[in-house]
């Protein structure tokens, strides 16, 4: 058994001024507090990776900077997977009795430290550096050539996808630390400009400097009482070329590795923290996970199913979409506002019952998938 | 084991492996099956010949270089010898048409075009 006992970030959007390790130290500092523990309760850490920042050893020269002196510590990396895989690892970490109280950490200034040339080219290289990055493709191409097939097999139209960035933006406009807050409509993603199509700049996850992290840990150490109860993973391919299909992918078998983990059946849930790196991204992960029925997760979205309100609130921060994608951050965001919802520290934003929460993060391609089951005691 | 020159090194020929034990076929080049892992494994030339997959134009180009060429059409083509590659193509192409393999430079690189196949 494994709790998470606190939880920090940032705001994401434009930070300037602040780098990888100011980023980390911040959210850091944020989920000590909230876990009412010091530095030197920390035992063991565990860091993602900064495309700004890209250092050999990234959790010692954090720990170095930040003051800690774990007896376990090192970083990994599965793209935008990588901070639910971190806090799997804890999980296990825990368990198995190797740390008592695991910092999970990641930041970066991916907006402010770099050229949005150099972000957009660096993130092309998840793509294979022979046979698919020489031919001007990018993280968005990858993502579109998806989301060609998926709309042809299962009639998911523009509009369809274009609900899910709606309601992501509805959810940002009630969170003071998402990057985007304004409201936006099916119209104006439809008149957004072009980047690959199907997709437009409204279908996209912005860049974004942020931070966040956790503290998972042995036994209780604040009031607050959320459990990891089950994970899972599913790892099929990297390169979209290599992919053995564009309409299946490893989401579903991932998440049913963390729900038999957990002993709970997907309906169970009351709660859902799904990636959404792009509309696509959340489409086909809500209908592969079953959240929805194939082809409806649009339709869903637009009758309210997802709202605050809703039959299963999602992403009620504004998820990736709209709160930001600042790397390994990006869908740590995601576990923050969970945990804010499990313990009814939403504000304005509160869902009447979040006790049980699935959450479901991807990286490269499709190609990574882990999953966590979240319970409230 | 000799490798045969395909477009990634400049040569206007389109190259797929084959297993020699379980006959799967693929294309990013390694020295054994990733299948059944025999080594070692057969280079083909392709026929070229295939049908769109899927198919994105791309407005965002990722190089100051490559924004000159803006849209072009990337797909995935399944290759009639059963391995699936990604090309540039015709703007006008379509999920699910038949298409064949030429080649043409893209920033002063070589790369796979496919176009409609009159066939």
């Amino acid at each position: 058994m494994s709790w998470i006992a606190g939880v920090g970030m940032t705001a994401y959007g434009k930070l300037p001024g602040r780098n990888t390790l100011d980023l980390m130290s911040e959210a850091a500092t944020a989920a000590l507090q909230d876990a009412q523990l010091e530095r030197r309760d920390i035992d063991g850490l565990i860091c993602g990776y900064s495309t700004v920042f890209a250092h050999l050893m990234l959790s010692t020269a954090f720990l170095e900077h930040y003051g800690l002196q774990p007896t376990y510590a090192h970083g990994i990396q599965v793209g935008g997977a990588t901070g639910f895989a971190m806090v799997m690892l804890a999980h296990y970490l825990v368990k198995a009795g190797a740390a008592r109280n695991v910092l999970v950490v990641a930041g970066e200034n991916r907006l402010t430290g770099q050229s949005r040339d150099d972000a957009v080219k660096t993130l092309a290289q998840v793509g294979h550096p022979v046979y698919e990055v020489p031919l001007g493709a990018t993280i968005p191409a990858y993502y579109a050539l998806v989301a060609s097939r998926y709309m042809h097999e299962h009639a998911v139209s523009e509009t369809d996808l274009a609900e899910l960035a709606v309601l992501m933006r509805r959810h940002a406009t009630a969170h003071p630390g998402a990057q985007f807050r304004e409201p936006i409509s099916v119209q104006d993603v439809m008149a957004s400009k072009s980047i690959a199509a199907p997709l437009k700049l409204l279908d996209c996850c912005p860049v974004s400097d942020g931070g966040a992290a956790f503290v998972v840990t042995r036994d209780p150490t604040s009031a607050f009482r959320v459990r990891i109860i089950g994970t899972g993973q599913a790892h099929t391919h990297q390169h979209i070329s290599a992919a053995a299909s564009l309409t299946e992918f490893g989401a579903k078998a991932s998440v049913e590795r963390a729900r038999r983990a957990a002993k709970i059946e997907l309906s169970d849930a009351r709660y859902a923290a799904i990636y959404d790196s792009f509309t696509i991204t959340l489409t086909i992960l809500l209908e592969e996970i079953g959240l929805a029925p194939r082809g409806r997760a649009g339709e869903l979205a637009r009758e309210g199913h997802f709202n605050r309100d809703g039959v299963l609130p999602l992403n009620t921060h504004g998820g990736l979409l709209s709160y930001g994608h600042c790397g390994c951050g990006g869908a740590m965001a995601h576990l923050v506002e969970t945990h804010h919802q499990m313990t009814g520290r939403a504000g304005e934003r509160q869902v009447r019952d979040a006790s049980l929460a699935l959450l479901h993060g991807d990286g490269g391609v499709l190609s990574s998938h882990v999953s966590l089951v979240l319970e409230t005691k | 084991m000799s490798i045969t020159a395909d477009w990634t090194s400049g040569t206007h020929a389109l190259v797929f492996q084959r297993c020699p034990s379980c006959r799967s076929t693929w294309y990013f080049r390694r020295t054994f099956c990733p299948h059944c892992g025999t080594s070692p494994v057969r280079d083909e030339q392709a026929s070229g010949k295939g049908i769109v997959h899927a198919a994105t134009l791309v407005a965002r180009a990722p190089t100051e270089e490559l924004r000159a060429h803006t849209p072009y059409l990337i797909v995935l083509v399944d290759a009639d010898e059963g391995f699936r590659l990604m090309a540039h193509a015709d703007a006008s192409l379509g999920l699910g048409e038949r298409v064949r393999c030429s080649f043409k430079t893209l920033a002063g690189r070589l790369i796979p075009y496919f176009e409609r196949d009159a066939a």
